[in-house]
């Protein structure tokens, strides 16, 4: 007998039983996967400082990086237990459907036909106009007067549809120019390819502080009155992953609206107020329910500060970009952002 | 009686073939097992039901019309035209500047040769994405804005938008433009028909002047207006006239740069391979240069050619979905904006896949079909 | 009266081989000898007159070398500062920037291996075997997370290295599956043949985007879901199976060449199939096929580059990445300038050594 027919007959015969055995079992649940992996893996954007950038040696800092860095420490207790895929527009969702991510944080407008495909918005963590970017020199400070301005789009996002939607309803013969990257978006409109840029008006202005030669000579304005929500999302169908990110988000919000900072977490243990004990674990049962560690929230809470915390020296007043707090401030001050109830 | 079996070639062969295809058959059905349950698990529906939704994508620049109310079928037929339209274009094109390499680089001159020859070398040993991005950089960082756009020639502006340049419009009714070109195919079957029943030599110039006073006798009749629209830069951008956008001049320059280089060496090759014979018998029968080239030596030279032009042809049609590298909507952009608007991945991946292995299974016959005619008939 | 000389067919007067005179001519002769040649000389060294001032100006006299003032790019000709204040960047990509004599020692283990690939003479199991050492080294060296190097996840690589990987690994890789898929496009049997065949034709017919498209996006679908492949490894499958179909072709291409009767003599020698084809054909058919198979290890460093499309940070994209820093202005096309000439370095290195392989093939076979 020939050699090769026993080799082939062997592979064969391996790819048969190989295949046969490894039928697809049932998924594990993704805190499983995460718990086993030893860190969450989060998409994260091509690079929008303030939202979510490497910082000059590599360390991942913005709003959308210590959304995630807070589900690390609810699993683990460790803020770097953490690793951010940077994905384009186009690869974000696909990455999150098929697992390649375990989070896709805010980056994501949250919209119905989003929802109905597989994609699963956890709660709005920040309120945000989509806007419009031109050069001051070209005396536009509106969208009617905007006639005939060619605009660059980054393909992947909602905002392809606005400048149709903006273009139709004002009538304004709008002349998209598409690119599938955002760095290439960005170099076209720096270098005059087009009148205007398109995207969430606090990625714009954070891309005028931080790539615009002058960055007065730029203005920003709303593309529509509509506002967008944009939500952390998590796949379809894991609903205890679900709520792990979504109270994760949460205790960012609650502990600003109890005053409870990175500085004074650890006084705030002998509060006497029963919804701050409740919220630090100092009276148990929220992490049992969660199935997370009873001080999740006090953890998050002392590592990364509260949401006001982490928007101040990400996007405002302690930040290269100044951005107002707007709609983003708690409900008590005027704002959209509501903390539940920790109980 | 197994044994025996076993020791039988025949039976072998197929009882391993056959033990092949079931693990290959196993091995599909794990696939599409895995693809159903993570699809499940997703909450992800499969189907083509979304292509006849509205797309309300914009696409910024197409061969056929679009608007953002049509449906993601047609955005994807738009994304196929535009696709087909660069290809059929950097292929003719670079075909022609291909020979003139050729003919360069062969030339005696050692300065042309030189250089044609420099080109071809920085050209072939650099990738073709990166030749792209250079030259849509240069497009847009070299040229000005379009307020001080360069105007070379009343009516041609050339700024970092694009070049833009006066319209011919015909205006009339479409029986006067399907009369048109009626009345060329049949001054053409004419001239052609004459010359075949006489045996005339057909003169490119003869048929030209027919069919010019045919379509000027038509147009008379007919009252056609031609009317020429140029570009003026009205608020933000020129209107009117014809635009070649930066994005698709940067392709198109980078397309042909790289193609004809290759095409050159292809050309060249197959030039060289015919044997020096022929140009001297050629030569002694007293035909000048250009008559050996184009009677004696490029018919030969043609059968070693066109199985790699082939090959080159079918490449450029997929080095075209480098254009989204460019911002130019080919189809690739067009299905990562499908994917994005939609979800639906695997629906339009396919697509994309199946358009392109049916544009090489087409080129690939046109020109066998074509190799086949040209072919040494051997008795 | 003289004798009649004899002269034997074999001595053949060897004047008359001798190729014809080729008359001398003056360089004046060459360039300006008739109206075509003069005109072509005119309008090419006119149009060399035209250009080389301005890229000369551009490239060399306006630009600017001196590192550290970004501003005074702003109104000159090339920014080479730019490229020499970025290069750590653009060579190694966001990789902790401490830790980065890794990926340099990567760079110098691959130029070690190119060394050793160079002799012919070294060819041989052996070598294989050192490629094998030495990629683990690199990916080990990458990864770290042993013996006190920090652990670097793939998301961190970037640069030049990744690049060099992506095309050492996709090459290696495929080679395997290669000379079985060209095995079995030769093989008598009509189901190992179909399945070859198919497999060749869809991946050739289909562009690397699209295969990039399927792996970044698709790959994951059709594994079980606990498998997690990540980006740079999904990214190099697509690559494998890219190189594998084009090498295939190359490999059934030399198959071709190598005589029916070297496998048959091996046959009535006894000797197994596989080894037949691993010590009889295959040494003959690559040794025919060396110029298209360096041509297919070009191709396949230069499309390492459209990995950029589906994210993944190699040279190119560290370049396009370093440029948005704002405090530069936009030197784009330095950036391209420059990673070009990686490029044309790494792929010009390549042409010239198969020229001068297959001359060396070439003089050994008239011996």
């Amino acid at each position: 007998m020939r050699g090769n027919d026993w080799t082939i007959l062997v592979f064969a015969g391996a790819l048969l039983v190989g295949t046969t055995i490894s039928t697809p079992g049932q998924a594990q649940s993704t805190i499983e996967t995460v718990k086993k992996r030893g860190h969450v893996i989060c998409g994260a954007s091509q690079g929008t400082v303030g939202f979510g950038a490497p910082d000059s040696n590599g360390y991942w800092r913005g709003l959308d990086v210590e959304t995630c860095r807070a589900i690390a420490v609810a699993i683990f207790n460790d803020r770097d237990k953490i690793e951010f895929v940077p994905l384009s527009g186009q690869q974000r969702i696909p990455a999150l459907q098929t697992g390649e991510i375990d989070v896709l944080p805010r980056t994501l407008t949250w919209t119905l036909r989003r929802d109905g495909n597989g994609i699963n918005p956890t709660f709005a963590n920040y309120y945000e106009y989509t806007g419009f970017m031109m050069p001051k020199a070209l005396g536009v400070t509106k969208v009617d007067e905007m006639a005939g301005a060619s605009v660059c789009v980054q393909t992947g996002s909602t905002t392809e549809v606005v400048v149709n939607d903006v273009s139709t309803k004002h009538n304004l013969g709008l002349k998209p120019v598409i690119f599938d990257n955002v760095a290439a978006t960005r170099q076209a409109f720096f270098s005059g390819r087009c009148d205007a840029l398109i995207t969430d008006a606090a990625a714009l202005a954070s891309v005028r502080a931080t790539q615009a030669k002058n960055a007065d000579d730029y203005v920003i304005f709303p593309a529509t009155q509509y506002m967008d929500a944009l939500a952390p999302a998590v796949r379809h169908g894991d609903d205890q992953w679900f709520d792990t990110v979504k109270w994760s988000i949460q205790a960012l919000l609650a502990a600003e609206m109890y005053g409870i900072t990175q500085a004074n977490a650890d006084q705030m243990l002998t509060s006497s107020d029963p919804r701050i004990r409740r919220f630090l674990g100092v009276e148990p049962g929220n992490g049992t329910a969660l199935r997370l560690d009873e001080k999740f929230a006090y953890n998050i809470v002392k590592q990364l500060g509260n949401y006001a915390e982490i928007f101040d020296r990400n996007l405002g007043k302690g930040s290269p970009l100044k951005i107002e707090r707007g709609p983003n401030r708690l409900f008590r001050d005027g704002g959209l952002m509501f903390p539940l109830d920790f109980q | 009686m197994l044994t025996h079996l076993w020791y039988s070639e025949r039976a072998r062969s197929w009882l391993i073939q056959g033990l092949l295809l079931g693990g290959v058959a196993c091995f599909l059905y794990w696939v599409c097992g895995n693809t159903a349950a993570n699809l499940a698990a997703r909450g992800i529906r499969v189907g083509y039901e979304f292509l006849w939704r509205t797309a309300r994508f914009p696409i910024s620049e197409s061969v056929i019309p679009y608007s953002p109310a049509d449906t993601f079928l047609w955005a994807f037929v738009v994304g196929i035209a535009n696709t087909l339209f660069i290809s059929l274009l950097a292929i003719v094109s670079s075909t022609v500047v291909g020979l003139l390499v050729a003919l360069a680089r062969r030339s005696g001159n050692p300065l042309l040769a030189g250089i044609t020859g420099g080109y071809v070398t920085a050209v072939r040993n650099t990738p073709l994405i990166v030749q792209l991005l250079f030259w849509y950089a240069l497009a847009t960082t070299a040229l000005p804005a379009p307020r001080n756009a360069f105007n070379p020639i009343d009516g041609v502006f050339i700024s970092l938008r694009g070049i833009f340049l006066p319209q011919v419009h015909l205006s009339g009714d479409t029986t006067t433009f399907a009369a048109l070109a009626l009345s060329i195919i049949v001054v053409t079957t004419m001239m052609v028909g004459i010359a075949r029943r006489w045996n005339v030599p057909l003169r490119g110039a003869l048929v030209m002047i027919a069919v010019v006073t045919a379509l000027g006798a038509v147009a008379a009749v007919n009252d056609i207006r031609i009317s020429v629209s140029t570009p003026e830069l009205r608020g933000l951008n020129f209107v009117g006239g014809f635009r070649l956008s930066s994005e698709f001049t940067a392709l198109m320059l980078g397309l042909v740069i790289y193609t004809s280089a290759f095409i050159g060496e292809i050309i060249r090759g197959g030039i060289d391979a015919i044997g020096k014979g022929q140009w001297e018998a050629a030569r002694a029968l007293g035909l000048n240069e250009r008559k050996t080239l184009s009677r004696i030596i490029i018919p030969q030279a043609l059968r070693i050619i066109i199985p790699p032009l082939t090959t080159q042809y079918l490449s450029t049609v997929k080095n075209t979905t480098l254009a989204l590298a460019v911002g130019y909507p080919e189809l690739g952009l067009i299905v990562g904006t499908v994917i994005n608007q939609t979800g639906q991945a695997i629906e339009s991946i396919v697509i994309m896949l199946a358009v392109f292995l049916t544009i090489s299974i087409a080129v690939s016959l046109v020109m066998n079909r074509y190799n086949r005619k040209i072919a040494l008939v051997q008795p | 009266m003289t004798p009649i000389e004899f002269t034997p067919s074999l001595l053949v007067d060897r004047r008359a081989t001798r190729p014809p005179p080729v008359p001398r001519r003056s360089t004046a002769g060459i360039l300006f000898g008739d109206l075509t040649s003069a005109l072509l000389t005119i309008v090419t060294g006119g149009l060399i007159l035209l250009a080389a001032p301005a890229i000369a100006k551009w490239a060399i006299i306006d630009a600017v070398w001196t590192t550290g003032n970004p501003s005074a790019c702003q109104q000159a000709g090339a920014c080479w500062a730019f490229i020499a204040d970025k290069l750590r960047f653009i060579l190694f990509g966001v990789y902790p920037p401490e830790q980065q004599w890794r990926p340099l020692v990567v760079i110098g283990l691959v130029l070690l291996g190119v060394l050793m690939t160079l002799a012919p003479a070294l060819w041989g199991r052996r070598l294989i075997i050192g490629w094998t050492v030495l990629v683990a080294v690199m990916l080990a060296l990458m990864w770290g997370g042993f013996l006190g190097l920090s652990f670097v996840p793939t998301s961190r690589w970037g640069g030049l290295p990744v690049t060099l990987l992506l095309a050492v690994v996709s090459l290696g890789l495929g080679f395997p599956f290669a000379v079985l898929l060209a095995l079995g496009r030769r093989s008598a049997w009509p189901v190992t043949r179909f399945l070859s065949v198919f497999t060749i034709e869809i991946v050739r017919g289909l562009p690397l985007v699209g295969l990039l498209f399927v792996a970044s996006i698709l790959l994951p679908l059709l594994l079980p879901a606990d498998w997690t492949i990540d980006k740079l490894g999904r990214t190099v499958a697509a690559l494998t199976v890219f190189a594998a179909a084009y090498l295939a072709e190359v490999v059934r291409g030399g198959l071709q060449g190598v005589p029916v009767g070297q496998q048959e003599a091996a046959r009535a020698l006894g000797i197994p199939y596989w080894k037949t084809v691993c010590y009889i054909v295959l040494p003959q058919a690559i040794q025919k096929v060396i110029p298209p198979l360096t041509n297919t290890a070009i191709i396949m460093v230069k499309n390492t580059s459209l990995v950029m499309i589906v994210g993944v940070f190699d040279m190119l994209g560290a370049g396009r990445s370093a440029a948005t820093d704002p405090a530069w202005p936009a030197p784009y096309p330095e950036i391209y300038l420059f990673v070009a000439s990686i490029y044309f370095v790494i792929c010009y290195g390549i042409s010239r050594y198969s020229l001068w392989l297959e001359r060396r093939v070439r003089e050994k076979d008239y011996q």
